[in-house]
């Protein structure tokens, strides 16, 4: 199974091809969907399952992936109004089922709805996208696999690509007999394909699979109807599928000759069935989360929109290889009858990449008009001595409808606060995620609190601390994913917490961290990456100067205040001797107007005093936080590189394993050569998985840096335009201080 | 008439050269206009010259103007010569303005302070006649006086030792004149206080000074803008204060000690005074020198009614300018101040109003 998956033909000169032979056609490329769905109720067990699984994956899952972004686009431009509206009912249903779950929870939910036994399969669907080619070898794919039908379909299918490959792709033909070679020239299209429609696929994990897994079968009759041409036997069970959801009158004698082979091709498709629904739900989940969801807390919207865009000019660029399929569709008669449900379905397609665009401009300015409202509240020390600890009230107001109440309260601890982050770092972070970092723990600074002290400094630190802490909370419930993230809202709804114990400084677990730190700036250090492309290049140059610039400010802000500080102590003592050199004098209204002085001088103490601390407060908190989420910001990049040289690991692993293989084979080692072979699929399979992943990260690592600078400018604008405000007001007081002065002065005689 | 001032002023290494220019219609003067070139020891000279003489005892002597002290400003613009390569040409071009300032503002202020010292003189009705301050004027060679010498510093500093020893001793007098007893107590507060004042008054300024010195990253433009431009305005003050605050302390630091310095001859005298009359009495007892402790208690006496009379009307007069002076200079300040202040707030809502305005 696994030479015959490495076998399949690429599939790019294949739908070229194709794509010469139509241009529009395009609804019948739903009445395709339409019937797919409507042969659901027929069912087969998971053997199908299992087959559709090889077959599929023998074929060509490439061209699958880019040919289903098309489906949207494509049917978006024929069908656009009209058959927006029964997809409105057809989400309502969805959303009744569940309204407040994630994008991916409602898919599950939908199909649920349709087809029972589709929940089981789905987890199966689910895997298969993840590791495509792997999944043959993999026993997940059901015990039931034995059943000597679903080899005997394997075998056709194996067989059937190399047919296509002779009958359409012209240049491999030879290859043939050479597996490896074929292999070579296999792998990089594949690639290609995948790479446009990738960004999605971190969001849609779900969807992707089924899409990927219930797409090939489409193409497959599509192309196997190209190549009757050739007229074999084998291409009948391909055919067959076709015509029986098609219901075309055309291969039904093909269909009676080979029985078996039509039940296991049966098998597939109606397998597929429940799995394509699934594709189309997914896809249409989507545009109903981000309606619902956009309305109402406009949380996932954003990402979404960005993977309809990214998928839309997919579809566009690539929109010809889509359209054979249709033509072929539309060949067929479309069954007319229950159908319309499932084809609002498929109709709705259209609607969400336009509505979409539109969703996401608004959204842009929506975003800041969270519903959510963080605040970090009254510390109090709770305990005594060094196990003392500072509780902090985090009261939320929120009008989302994922959180219970529209206000609550709870106490959390400066260590709860730092495994929020550590839980979200985890599981973000190396999503390429910018996970906003809370504020560093300080021994110092809370030892002093500890050891209970009440002077300046400490309540200095404490406030600053809170702030901080603020901060951090709110833009972490801005964060349109983190916000989503169950621990979130744990930390803001849930009453007591679980008490994090991996942070603390002196800890096991925080002297593992530190290892795992310095090994990572090690490898960081030793990674040489070869940059390919130049925005993140010149981003991360970016960063890099913002940092130092940033570090740079915040020690000019700190002697700021420093000098600011000690200006004010000196004008206090300053203020102090010129009421005394007023009361030494003798000239009434000469000592009048020095205590006046003495008075100016002394209330400008206190604006020196209030500006220190509007410098520390509104300036220096906030630079200091910028240099912390810079430093997360290039911890994404870290994550991206990191992604990249785990894909270059397995490629280079790849290549090592072809090697020996190409050695077996010369030194005619059969029985190893079989090893080896499942060996280089397991490893394409890594290939192909991790290069994903590092597109993934890649393409999250844009759009949260797009995202994170957005913020900054806004944020350091309003932080800015508070703190001259502040200045302006000193101003101000300061003009009247001396304004009264200088009657005073004026009246010396 | 006699006016006097300093025209023009120029710095040589460690020299400054006043041009000391004079207007008068007195007839002992050989022109109505002229000017001399002087340096800062001939003022001292002037100024000891006054302090030496008996006849001046029983008026304030201006005080003397400090030593011109460019050490510090001279010493930046070394370091930023030999600095040059390593700043940036706008870096350096900005700190060379900004010492270029500072320096031309210590250069005025020495020159006010050396001009000020000729105009109390040349306003004084006793000492403007003095002999020395006319070849001061309008002699227009070198004097040719020099620095004093170590045996002379010396001297100077036990002549010190034993005057403030002897000021201790003295002020344990009771006045007879109650006017005298209460200027003196307050002028020996006073003298304290302005000391101390003026001290933290500097120490204001120069923390005044040095908080500014940051500069903006170009992350905002505008904002960085506005920053240097504040900058420039808290220099403007600390400057300003410093003119107008610190200076007036300081000079009436050194006023208040000639005031104290004249009540200190007054109490001289009077313990002079009292002590020829002890001789005189003891004298007469023993019948013995009458007629010399006759004399010399009579021109002890003499000289004590001269000085306490000039004196009193020269306290009047230093109260009277004092205040004057305090006035104009407070007045001063707080304008500035408020200048400074409505300027700084127009910056800033400027700058608020085009941050706001861009959103």
């Amino acid at each position: 199974m696994a030479t015959s998956s490495e076998r399949s033909p690429p599939p790019f000169p294949d739908s070229e091809d194709q794509d010469v032979l139509d241009t529009e056609e395009v609804r019948g490329r739903d009445s395709d969907e339409d019937e797919d769905l409507f042969g659901s109720p027929s069912t087969s067990p998971v053997t199908g399952m299992d087959t559709t699984l090889t077959s599929d994956v023998s074929m060509k899952p490439p061209s699958d992936i880019m040919n289903d972004p098309l489906i949207e686009p494509m049917s978006s431009q024929t069908e656009n109004k009209p058959a927006s509206e029964p997809s409105d009912d057809f989400f309502d249903l969805t959303n009744n089922v569940s309204v407040v779950a994630a994008a991916a929870t409602k898919s599950d939910d939908f199909v649920d709805i349709l087809g029972s036994e589709t929940g089981a399969q789905r987890g199966e669907v689910v895997k298969a996208d993840v590791t495509v080619e792997a999944t043959i070898d993999k026993s997940e794919v059901t015990a039931g696999i034995t059943d000597p039908l679903s080899q005997q379909e394997a075998k056709q299918t194996s067989t059937a690509p190399v047919i296509d490959l002779s009958g359409d792709s012209q240049p491999v033909t030879s290859k043939i007999a050479n597996p490896l070679v074929d292999l070579f020239s296999d792998a990089p299209p594949a690639a290609e394909a995948k790479k446009p429609s990738s960004a999605n696929v971190d969001l849609f994990d779900d969807e992707e699979g089924s899409d990927i897994f219930a797409e090939p079968l489409q193409t497959k009759p599509a192309k196997q109807l190209q190549k009757s041409l050739f007229g074999e036997p084998d291409e009948d069970v391909f055919g067959e599928p076709l015509g029986a959801i098609s219901k075309k009158p055309v291969p039904k004698e093909q269909k009676e000759k080979s029985v078996t082979t039509k039940v296991t091709a049966g098998g597939p498709l109606q397998d597929s069935k429940p799995a394509n629904i699934f594709s189309q739900a997914a896809a249409s989940t989507p545009s109903v989360t981000s309606t619902v969801n956009s309305k109402s807390n406009g949380v996932h919207s954003e990402e979404e929109g960005d993977i309809f865009a990214a998928e839309a000019t997919v579809e566009l660029s690539l929109d010809s290889p889509r359209n054979e399929r249709k033509k072929e569709a539309i060949a067929k008669p479309s069954a007319p009858t229950p159908t319309s449900l499932p084809a609002a379905a498929s109709l709705t397609k259209p609607q969400p990449p336009a509505l979409e665009e539109l969703e996401e401009e608004e959204e842009e300015e929506e975003e800041d008009k969270f519903d959510i409202f963080v605040s970090v509240k009254d510390p109090e020390k709770i305990g005594d001595g060094m196990n003392a600890y500072m509780a902090y009230k985090v009261s939320t107001q929120t009008t989302l409808p994922m959180f219970r109440n529209k206000t609550f309260t709870v106490r959390r601890r400066f260590s709860d606060f730092l495994g929020l982050y550590e839980k979200l770092s985890e599981k973000h972070g190396p999503n390429g995620f910018i996970v906003p970092p809370p504020p560093e723990k300080s021994l110092l600074g809370m030892t002093k609190v500890k050891v209970g002290k009440e002077d300046s400094s400490s309540t200095d630190f404490v406030e600053r601390r809170r702030g901080a802490l603020e901060r951090y909370l709110q833009r972490v419930v801005n964060h349109p994913s983190l916000l989503q993230d169950p621990d979130v809202r744990e930390f803001l709804e849930r009453e007591e917490l679980p008490r994090a114990v991996s942070t603390q400084a002196l800890s096991g677990a925080g002297f593992l961290k530190m290892i795992n730190k310095a090994t990572d700036a090690v490898s960081k250090m030793t990674i040489k990456m070869n940059e390919s492309d130049v925005w993140f290049e010149e981003k991360l140059q970016e960063v890099e100067s913002a940092d130092q610039q940033f570090r740079k400010l915040h020690a000019l802000v700190e002697s700021l205040v420093v000098h600011r500080k000690e200006l004010s102590l000196n004008t206090a003592s300053f203020a102090k001797s010129a009421a005394m050199l007023g009361s030494a004098e003798d000239n009434t209204a000469l000592s009048r107007a020095l205590s006046q002085l003495a008075e100016v001088e002394d209330k400008m103490e206190q604006l020196h005093q209030e500006q220190a601390a509007n410098d520390t407060f509104t300036f220096a908190e906030m630079i200091a936080d910028y240099i912390r989420l810079l430093g997360a910001v290039r911890g994404s990049f870290d994550h991206r590189m990191k992604a990249w040289q785990r894909w270059q690991d397995a490629q280079s692993m790849l290549q090592k394993k072809r090697e020996t293989e190409a050695k077996l084979l010369w030194a005619n080692k059969p029985d190893k050569l079989q090893l080896a072979k499942e060996e280089i699929a397991e490893w394409e399979a890594k290939v192909t998985q991790y290069e994903r992943d590092f597109e993934r990260v890649s393409a999250t690592v844009r759009k949260e840096v797009i995202r994170f600078e957005r913020e900054k400018t806004k944020n350091c604008k309003r932080q800015i335009i508070k703190y001259l405000e502040c200045l302006l007001q000193s101003q101000q007081q300061l003009i009247k201080y001396w304004e009264a002065f200088l009657p005073e002065a004026k009246a010396i005689a | 008439m006699l006016q006097v001032d300093i025209s023009d002023a120029l710095s040589e290494r460690d020299k400054v050269k006043f041009t000391v220019h004079t207007k008068s219609t007195l007839p002992n003067f050989k022109q109505n206009e002229f000017s001399v070139v002087r340096q800062h020891e001939e003022f001292i000279w002037l100024h000891d010259s006054f302090v030496e003489n008996e006849e001046y005892a029983g008026y304030i002597i201006p005080p003397a103007p400090p030593r011109p002290d460019f050490d510090a400003s001279r010493e930046k613009l070394q370091k930023l010569g030999e600095g040059e390569g390593s700043m940036t040409k706008e870096e350096f071009t900005k700190m060379k303005q900004e010492l270029e300032a500072e320096y031309l503002a210590i250069f005025k202020k020495t020159v006010a302070m050396h001009e000020v010292f000729l105009c109390r003189v040349a306003a004084h009705p006793v000492l403007r006649k003095d002999l020395n301050f006319h070849v001061f004027l309008e002699y227009n060679q070198d004097l040719s006086v020099r620095g004093k010498n170590k045996k002379e510093k010396l001297e100077d500093f036990f002549k010190n030792v034993v005057k403030s020893a002897d000021g201790v001793l003295v002020a344990g007098v009771k006045d007879v004149d109650d006017f005298f007893e209460h200027e003196k107590t307050f002028l020996l507060e006073y003298h304290n206080r302005v000391k101390d004042a003026s001290a933290k008054s500097d120490r204001m300024i120069r923390s005044h000074k040095s908080k500014i010195c940051f500069k903006f990253e170009p992350f905002f433009l505008k904002v960085s803008e506005l920053f240097e431009k504040t900058r420039k305005i808290e220099a403007r003050i600390a400057a300003d204060e410093d003119l107008k605050l610190a200076d007036l302390l300081k000079y009436y630091l050194r006023e208040s000690q000639a005031a104290k310095d004249l009540l200190y001859r007054r109490s001289r005298a009077l313990v002079d005074y009292e002590n020829a009359n002890k001789a005189l009495d003891k004298a007469r007892a023993k019948n013995r020198d009458v007629l010399q402790a006759e004399t010399s208690q009579q021109l002890c006496c003499h000289k004590f009614e001269k000085i306490s009379e000039s004196a009193k009307q020269e306290l009047i007069d230093f109260k009277t300018r004092r205040v004057a002076a305090f006035r104009k200079n407070l007045v001063e300040l707080a304008e500035l101040e408020l200048k400074h202040a409505k300027g700084n707030l127009q910056l800033l809502q400027g700058c608020l109003g085009i941050l706001k305005g861009n959103t």
